[in-house]
This record gives C-alpha cells, sequence and structure tokens, in this order.
C-alpha cells in the first residue's frame, strides 16, 4: 500500500540522502528536477494579494542563484509540510503561517505548476490532501476552487488548490501528494475518504 | 545549497549523465500547451536534450493566444511559464516553419533522435447534413481564431447584422466561450485583448438572441461550472431554459451520482431557470437560450437571400442507454425550424494527418500508446514509430483544458525516457545545425523567440494606446515585418 511506503517521521536530512542515494543506483526515473528554482524567499503573503510578487518570483526560476528557502524571518512561525512527489518520494518543508502551499512548493524545489499564479483559473496546483483528518481541518473550499477542481487530474475526495490552501498551525505534519500521469494511486491502494 | 539540494544535485549529476552522456536532439512541432509542457518536463529530465520547438505561425502559444476567450487574461497567465521554458539555454523556438509544407516528417526526422508532434487540431468535425456549406454558417474555430487575430482568418467578416438571432450547435466550452462574446457588452470586451476588427464588428451587431442546442440534456452538458456561472452572470442578460428539460431520469440520477462535475452542472442550470426574469422592453436587452434534446436535421437557405442559411431544422431527441452508464442522444422523427441568420457550429475540433505519419482517420488523431507513435495496427500488431511521439490535441483528441496537456507531456516524456534508457537512440544526429541549413536552403524566414518578443513588445505598446493589454497584429504580413524589424 502507498502509505507504507511513507515514513511518518519528520524531516530526517539523512534518511533523505540516504533514499536518494538508494535511487541513483537502483533508480529508474528522472531524478533531476527543475533547473535551479532556488528562490529567493519571499516575505511572507496572502494569496490574493501575493500575485504580483509570486509573478516577479517567477521571473527568477532561471536565473535565480542557490540560496536556501529557509533563511528567512527568524520570527514567523513556521509548520512542517510534507510534500509526496510524483516518485513517491516524501519530501518535508518547514513553511510559515500564512503562505499557500503553492508558494511554499515553489519555494522548496517541489515540481509542482502554478500555471495561472494562483488566480483560480487552471488547477495546475492540485494537491492531494493524504490524511482524511487534516482534510477535515481546512476550511471548505469556495464555490470557485471546486468549480476549478472539477476539471483536476486524478481528482479524488480529498483534493485541493495548493493555490487555495494557506499554511496554518492545525496543518502541521500534513502529508500533500502530487497527482501523477505516470503513478496510479488507486494500484498504490491509496483511496481516500473525508468525513 | 542545503544538503538536500546538494544531494539531489549531485545525483542527478551523475544520474543523467550516466544515462545521457550525448546531446539528444529533440524536435517539437507545435508551441501549444502541449509542445512546452513536453519541452519543460524533457529539460528537466534530461540534461543531454537539446530542444527545437517549431510552430507554423510567427507567435507561440498555441490554442492560448487563439483559441482562449480574450475575457480571460488569468487562463493566458500559462505564457509566463511557457516562455521561461523557450528561454532556457537548451530550448530555442522557430516560428514560421510549418511541418508538412517547409519541412518534411522524414527530413526532421533524420535530423533529430526524437521528434514530438503537438500540433494540435486545426480543422473542424462535420455534422454531415445538407445546407452546412451556406453562407452564415461557421465553424466555432473559424468564429474564435477571427475574434482572436489568428493571421489565417482575420478577414473573416462574419455576417453580424441580418437578423437579431445567432443559433450555436454544441453545448461545450467554446459553444459558451463564442456565446459570451456575441452576448457580452462590447464596452467591456474593449479592455481585453479581443482583435480590432472583431470589436468594431461586435459593436454593429444586431444578434441578441442566442440559442445554445445540444443534442442531450443538461445532466450531460460538455461545460464546466466556472464557464457557466461567468456566462449567467453577463449584464442585462436573460438566460431561458425550459422547465421539462430540466426533469430527470433514473439513468440521469446515476450520472450524477458518478460524477460531480455533471451533478454540480445540472445544479446551476435548474438554478438559472428558475432565476429567469421575464424580458422587458429594453432594446439592448439580450437572451441566452439552452435548448435541449435538439439535433440538427438540415439548414434552411434564405429565400431572399440565396445561398444565405436562414435557419435550421432540428430533430427532437431522447435519451437511450449505450452502456456503462452513458446515454446518446436518438431522433424521434419529429421536426421543428429555428430562424436565424448566423450559425456556429462548436460541435469539436478535429486534427489534420501529415504525410508519412500514421493517421487514425476515424478517431482524427495520431495512433499511440502512452504518446509512442504506432503504425496501423495489421490485425492487432502494431509497431512503434522508433523517435516518434505524440502529444496533446493530437494524441488524445480535441478534449480537455491546459492543464490536461501537463499530465498528457508527463505520460509521453515518461516513454521518451524508457526508450532512453533502453539505448533507443545511439545513432549520432544533427539536431539544430542540420534545421538551420535546411530553412536557409528553402529561404524559409524564420521567427526566433527575440523575434516574437519584438511582436509581443510592439503589440503591448499599441494595446496601451488604447486600454488593452495588447492589440494584436493580425495579419502575416504585419506579423513577419514586426518580427524583423530592428
Ligand atoms: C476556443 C477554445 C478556447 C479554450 N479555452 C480554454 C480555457 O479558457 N482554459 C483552458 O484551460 N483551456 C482552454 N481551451 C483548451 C486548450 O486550449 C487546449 O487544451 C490546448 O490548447 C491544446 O494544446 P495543444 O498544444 O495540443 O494544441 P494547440 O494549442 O492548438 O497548439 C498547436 C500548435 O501547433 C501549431 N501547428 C499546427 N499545425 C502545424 C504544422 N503543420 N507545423 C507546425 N506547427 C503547427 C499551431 O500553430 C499551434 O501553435 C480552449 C480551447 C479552445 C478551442
Ligand atoms: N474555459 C475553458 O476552460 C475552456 C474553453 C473552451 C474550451 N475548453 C475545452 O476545450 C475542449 C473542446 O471544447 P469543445 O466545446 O470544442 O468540445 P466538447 O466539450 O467536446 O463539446 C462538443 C459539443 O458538441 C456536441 N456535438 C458533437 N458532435 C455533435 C453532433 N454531430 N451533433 C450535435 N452535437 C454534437 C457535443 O454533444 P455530445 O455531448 O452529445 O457529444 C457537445 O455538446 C473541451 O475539453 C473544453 O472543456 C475549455
Ligand atoms: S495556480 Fe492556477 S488554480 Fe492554482
Amino acid at each position: 500500500m502507498f502509505g507504507h511506503r511513507i515514513s511518518r517521521s519528520g524531516s530526517a536530512i539523512v534518511k533523505q540522502l540516504a533514499r536518494e542515494g538508494y535511487k541513483s543506483t537502483y533508480g529508474r526515473r528522472n531524478l533531476q528536477r527543475s533547473y535551479g528554482h532556488y528562490l529567493p524567499s519571499l516575505p511572507m503573503v496572502q494569496t490574493r494579494t501575493s500575485q504580483e510578487a509570486f509573478f516577479l518570483k517567477n521571473h527568477r526560476f532561471y536565473t535565480a542563484s542557490a540560496s536556501t528557502p529557509e533563511e528567512g524571518d527568524e520570527e514567523t512561525e513556521k509548520i512542517t509540510i510534507i510534500f509526496v512527489d510524483k516518485d513517491g518520494e516524501e519530501i518535508p518543508v518547514k513553511v510559515p503561517i500564512g503562505m499557500s502551499v503553492l508558494e511554499a512548493a515553489h519555494e522548496n524545489d517541489i515540481d509542482l505548476e502554478g500555471a495561472c499564479e494562483a488566480s483560480l483559473a487552471c488547477s495546475t496546483c492540485h494537491v492531494i490532501v493524504m490524511d482524511t483528518e487534516y482534510y477535515n481541518k481546512l476550511e471548505e473550499p469556495t464555490d470557485e476552487e471546486n468549480d476549478m477542481l472539477d476539471l483536476a487530474f486524478g481528482l479524488t475526495e480529498t483534493s485541493r488548490l495548493g493555490c487555495q490552501v494557506i499554511a496554518s498551525p492545525e496543518l502541521d505534519g500534513v502529508h500533500l501528494a502530487i497527482p501523477s500521469a505516470t503513478r496510479n494511486f488507486a494500484v498504490d491502494g491509496f483511496v481516500p475518504k473525508p468525513h | 545549497m542545503s544538503r538536500r539540494y546538494l544531494a539531489r544535485y549531485l545525483v542527478s549529476r551523475y544520474f543523467s549523465s550516466s544515462v545521457s552522456p550525448r546531446p539528444l536532439h529533440v524536435c517539437i512541432v507545435g508551441s501549444g500547451p502541449a509542445g512546452f509542457y513536453t519541452a519543460d518536463k524533457l529539460l528537466k529530465a534530461h540534461e543531454g536534450a537539446r530542444i527545437d520547438i517549431i510552430d507554423r505561425l510567427p507567435t507561440p502559444f498555441g490554442l492560448v493566444r487563439s483559441g482562449v476567450a480574450p475575457d480571460h487574461p488569468e487562463t493566458k497567465i500559462a505564457i509566463n511559464q511557457f516562455s521561461r521554458v523557450a528561454q532556457h539555454e537548451r530550448c530555442s523556438f522557430y516560428g514560421n516553419v510549418k511541418l508538412g509544407s517547409d519541412l518534411l516528417l522524414s527530413e526532421l526526422r533524420d535530423l533529430y533522435h526524437v521528434v514530438v508532434l503537438a500540433y494540435g487540431a486545426e480543422s473542424d468535425k462535420d455534422l454531415g447534413i445538407p445546407g452546412e456549406t451556406l453562407s452564415g454558417i461557421y465553424s466555432a474555430r473559424e468564429f474564435v481564431w477571427w475574434y482572436n487575430g489568428h493571421p489565417d482568418y482575420s478577414s473573416l467578416k462574419p455576417d453580424l447584422t441580418s437578423s437579431d438571432t445567432a443559433v450555436i450547435l454544441g453545448q461545450g466550452n467554446v459553444a459558451l466561450d463564442v456565446a459570451r462574446i456575441l452576448l457580452r457588452p462590447t464596452t467591456e470586451l474593449a479592455s481585453t485583448d479581443i482583435a480590432r476588427h472583431a470589436l468594431s464588428a461586435l459593436e454593429e451587431s444586431s444578434i441578441r438572441k442566442v440559442f445554445l442546442v445540444g443534442r442531450r440534456g443538461p445532466v450531460q452538458a460538455a461545460l464546466t461550472a466556472k464557464e457557466l456561472r461567468e456566462v449567467l452572470g453577463i449584464k442585462n442578460m436573460h438566460i431561458r431554459i425550459k422547465e421539462t428539460d430540466l426533469s430527470v431520469t433514473p439513468a440521469d440520477e446515476e450520472e450524477m451520482k458518478n460524477s460531480r462535475i455533471r451533478k454540480r452542472i445540472y445544479e446551476l442550470l435548474s438554478k438559472a431557470a428558475a432565476a429567469a426574469g421575464t424580458s422587458e422592453s429594453d432594446p439592448d436587452q439580450r437572451e441566452l437560450h439552452f435548448v435541449f434534446f435538439r439535433q440538427p436535421d438540415r439548414f434552411l437557405e434564405s429565400n431572399e437571400r440565396k445561398g444565405h442559411v436562414s435557419g435550421v431544422n432540428l430533430e427532437k431527441t431522447i435519451l437511450e442507454s449505450a452502456g456503462s452508464g452513458k446515454q446518446l442522444a436518438v431522433g424521434t422523427g419529429e421536426f421543428e425550424d429555428l430562424n436565424c441568420s448566423l450559425v456556429l457550429k462548436a460541435i469539436g475540433y478535429k486534427s489534420v494527418p501529415i504525410n508519412g505519419l500514421p493517421f487514425d482517420h476515424k478517431k482524427g488523431v495520431v495512433p499511440n500508446v502512452r504518446g509512442r507513435v504506432v503504425s496501423q495496427p495489421v490485425e492487432g500488431l502494431s509497431q512503434t514509430e522508433r523517435g516518434l511521439y505524440v502529444c496533446g490535441w493530437l494524441k488524445r483528441g480535441p478534449v480537455g483544458i491546459i492543464a490536461t496537456n501537463l499530465y498528457c507531456a508527463e505520460e509521453t516524456v515518461g516513454s521518451i525516457s524508457e526508450d532512453i534508457e533502453e539505448g533507443v537512440f545511439t545513432s549520432s544526429k544533427e539536431g539544430s545545425k542540420g534545421l538551420m541549413q535546411l530553412l536557409e536552403k528553402r529561404e524559409v524566414k524564420k521567427v526566433d523567440f527575440s523575434g516574437w518578443e519584438k511582436v509581443d513588445a510592439k503589440e503591448k505598446q499599441m494595446g496601451s494606446e488604447r486600454n488593452k493589454p495588447r492589440e494584436k497584429l493580425v495579419t502575416w504580413d504585419d506579423l513577419l515585418a514586426a518580427a524583423a524589424a530592428n
């Protein structure tokens, strides 16, 4: 089952290294992700007002040089979000309260698209909340989010749009999976059921 | 660089160099979402990939420029991401290069290890009923290309002034797009990137009533909620839906139970029907009629204007089960006329075959297995065409939103990666260099991405003078001149 491959331990860099080392020897799949999207830390902003910042930030995609995403404001409270990428690999990241999941993904070099830059017009930022309890802690999606979710690839009952989910204390420890065309959740035995 | 990234970086360096030590020359035909998402994923997956994207137009982005409605600027933001891909050091864009005339498929396959066809669907499904060639009947594709300033259709001049009524056949999102453009106040369209010729024609338009005709019911309508909500919100417009069309059968209930989108659409339509007020005698009052359970049988010719359409003869339909929960429309033998002076057929696009390419004429797609092109199967046995792949509307048929092409590209690139690992591409290829020589020899005036950036800058500048995000250049001459300007 899918869940079995996912360790619930928090952010263990050592483990991450081991996992990748392992993958490289047996690896079938590409491990190389985006061409250097190491993004500079941005001041935290709410989704709606952040569009311009988002836009600017994205313009630096190919030029930004290495900079760690975690060196931002020390005083900001952070939670841990665990992304589960297209290879089923678990990537824990620290996210300041108030930041959207899409921004958090981009700041941490996670391969999550955001074609419309958070204007609720694309559904490419689709993520699947893997734990029902966490899904239920989220505010209900708006009609507009549901309209876009209707069209999301691989929609599940615990699907959300990453640009609309904002980091809050209750979400500390949530697992968010990024849907993949080459890996089928049903095959992995993951069938989320909310409520 | 954090330890995690460092690890990733080292691993990926090691990994991709062990898999793809030499450059992998890739040509992608078509610069719509399918082409750009394929390029993006290939660049990320393979350090050796050197990608040329060609397009027959001098402008990139396919239907994001020429299809997506002018009043949907948020959707077009996808262009930002595509531009970043085009500017990647291992990727080049060459516009004004057409596969099939400037270049042959066999030539591309000789020059590149990998050829990915993503040239979309640039033709239309036919109804195949009498009168389809009367004037006043257009495919939605032609009408959309006209208002979006596609250089092949900027001189279309659709007849918008012969009556107050237009009929749109089909109830998908393209049908909704064209209905909205016909009905939306032109003062609102004036601040979009709609082509200038289209805005002037729409300002003169006498069309006040639009009939959206579907052969099935409100539960099966192919449109989506966001677009429906939007059209329901048009100012000074009344929605008409017959109460009786909204009654549902147990089979409809079942369809709604199995599809959240079907259920939500049905609820929205029911709500709109209930809210519909009565028309006042405002001359500018617009009406949108949803007509369900009617299929076009033939087009009627005008008595006064020979060769011009004056209406559509519609046959009433009922739904019959076609197995696995699907219901299809069948005619009842009962007919009625709907008068109009303009008909837009929004029943779907269709891809165009190219010499030397396997093509499924019935489905209008290139036969493929997970993006690998297969030669026409003989007795169930088919072979993959080495190094030839397909993505987007050409691969799946003309359905799906921009995002669908992202996952479609992921699948195609997955197949390419498998073939790389299996050592399919060992021979050496000329790639870009060979293409440049060939284009030069044929005197093809290619437009590279910096040429497009000049067009882009000029359009934006012209737009700013008119309070529009851009004023599109709509003829081949203007586009090529702007791209070549110093
Ligand atoms: C009217 C309309 C409105 C739409 N609105 C939306 C929307 O609001 N939101 C949304 O998400 N989706 C929308 N879609 C769907 C979306 O546009 C498609 O899913 C997507 O564009 C398909 O991508 P593609 O790359 O396969 O094809 P295309 O986008 O059509 O790209 C094909 C490209 O190939 C080029 N080409 C064609 N022939 C050749 C040749 N012989 N040689 C070289 N190049 C060639 C074309 O010039 C074009 O640039 C809309 C579609 C239509 C028709
Ligand atoms: N804003 C957006 O997101 C947006 C905008 C435009 C387009 N798009 C997408 O682009 C794709 C293409 O859109 P589309 O509207 O061209 O196609 P579509 O969604 O497939 O709709 C086609 C419509 O034509 C009808 N039809 C087909 N053949 C017919 C026939 N012979 N006689 C009568 N009716 C017929 C279909 O009815 P049946 O169902 O009975 O076959 C359906 O109502 C869609 O996936 C759409 O969602 C998205
Ligand atoms: S980024 Fe487009 S809907 Fe979230």
